[in-house]
């Protein structure tokens, strides 16, 4: 019996000890070194619709941003079923990182390296669905990973991407551009190039979009 | 005595691996090390909590009481008590029943694996098969005198 409990102890002590040693092996950071001046690739975001849409809106958004994530959640799923689906409007994905936000443009860079693959709108549902991420505070490399095997990512081609910052400087990019443009914060919206200004709902858009179709007409 | 030791090694084992998931739930542990699994996922779902309580403290509660129980029912005067037979029995099943429902969650619902949670569903299934094998070899006769 004495046997048993000596068992026990070192079970206990043992597990203890893989378990601690484990959780003190912490993955690479993610980026916060100064990210190269913006690399003119000429891409100008993910779009989603159809080209021969009358309307085209540009979404300037940080990954991070509580706002955002509420847009994206709640009255994205409205907009894509209302309009873009239908044809009337396409949407096109701008990345905003907001300096204040830590973790941001990791999160931007992981979207990045989703759409190389061609599941960068898989990524963004994944990062604005589970966006408990954005409040935790914690380094999310390897949850974005898991994101990255849901959506059926090649986790090597990942990896290798995000790793290397392969898009940072499109990143940095899009953050000049939309500054240029005028956008402050996030979520911002431009209508056919024009700053939108009403609120950020299904409702106001359809609204919007109704109206300048007829005009447009 | 064999089957209740075993229990209580496994409860151990389980108690550690609850502990390690709610360190991190509660934010003590940075990240969790799960290999090709989808362990963060999993473990920041709206699954991972119950009526506001982690999943993982519910497992930390559900091995130490089997821990405990188990190591009662190894001393002497209890070894061959049906009460605690039973009491192990009820136990495991109550944890192989939420156990299904959370493997069935991560397969059905989030389509996601979380390494440390299929290692507690087998370390509890076990456990389960255990005390049920020690409740069926535990006549109801045994039970002490008052």
């Amino acid at each position: 019996m004495n046997r048993f409990y000596l068992l026990l102890v070192a079970v206990a002590l043992i597990g203890g000890g893989v378990l601690w040693f484990g959780s003190r092996r912490q993955p690479a950071p993610p980026a916060t070194a100064p990210i190269p001046i913006a690399a003119a690739d000429g891409f100008h975001g993910f779009t989603l619709g159809s080209d021969s849409a009358k309307v085209e809106v540009t979404e300037y958004s940080d990954f991070e941003c509580p706002f955002c994530a509420s847009f994206a959640t709640v009255q994205m799923p409205v907009i894509r079923q209302q309009l873009i689906t239908t044809g009337k409007v396409r949407w096109r994905y701008r990345d905003f990182p907001l300096p204040v936000h830590q973790y941001s443009r990791y999160a931007a860079l992981a979207a990045q390296c989703a759409g190389e693959q061609g599941k960068f709108w898989e990524m963004h549902d994944q990062l604005f669905s589970n966006h408990q991420w954005a409040q935790t505070g914690k380094n999310p490399a390897s949850l974005f990973r898991d994101f990255a095997r849901t959506i059926g990512l090649d986790i090597d081609k990942y990896d290798a991407c995000v790793d290397g910052q392969r898009y940072a400087g499109r990143i940095q990019a899009s953050v000049q551009e939309g500054e240029a443009l005028g956008v402050r914060g996030t979520p911002s919206f431009f209508v056919g190039g024009q700053l939108f200004q009403g609120r950020a709902t299904s409702d106001d858009f359809k609204a919007l979009f109704d109206s300048l179709s007829k005009t447009r007409k | 005595m064999i089957r209740r030791q075993a229990i209580v090694v496994l409860a151990l084992v389980g108690l550690l691996v609850a502990t390690y998931l709610w360190l991190y739930k509660i934010g003590v542990l940075g990240e969790l090390q799960c290999g090709t699994g989808s362990c963060e996922y999993v473990q920041t779902s709206p699954y991972a909590d119950v009526l506001g309580i982690p999943v993982a403290f519910l497992g930390v509660l559900g091995y130490l009481a089997l821990f405990v129980l188990g190591l009662v029912g190894l001393q002497p005067r209890f070894v061959a008590d049906r009460r605690v037979a039973l009491s192990l029995a009820a136990l495991a099943t109550l944890g192989f029943a939420f156990t299904l429902y959370l493997t069935a969650i991560e397969l059905f619902v989030l389509h996601a694996i979380c390494r440390w949670c299929v290692g507690s569903a087998v370390i509890m299934t076990a456990i389960w098969g255990l005390a049920l094998m020690g409740l069926a070899r535990t006549p109801s006769a045994a039970a002490p005198p008052r």
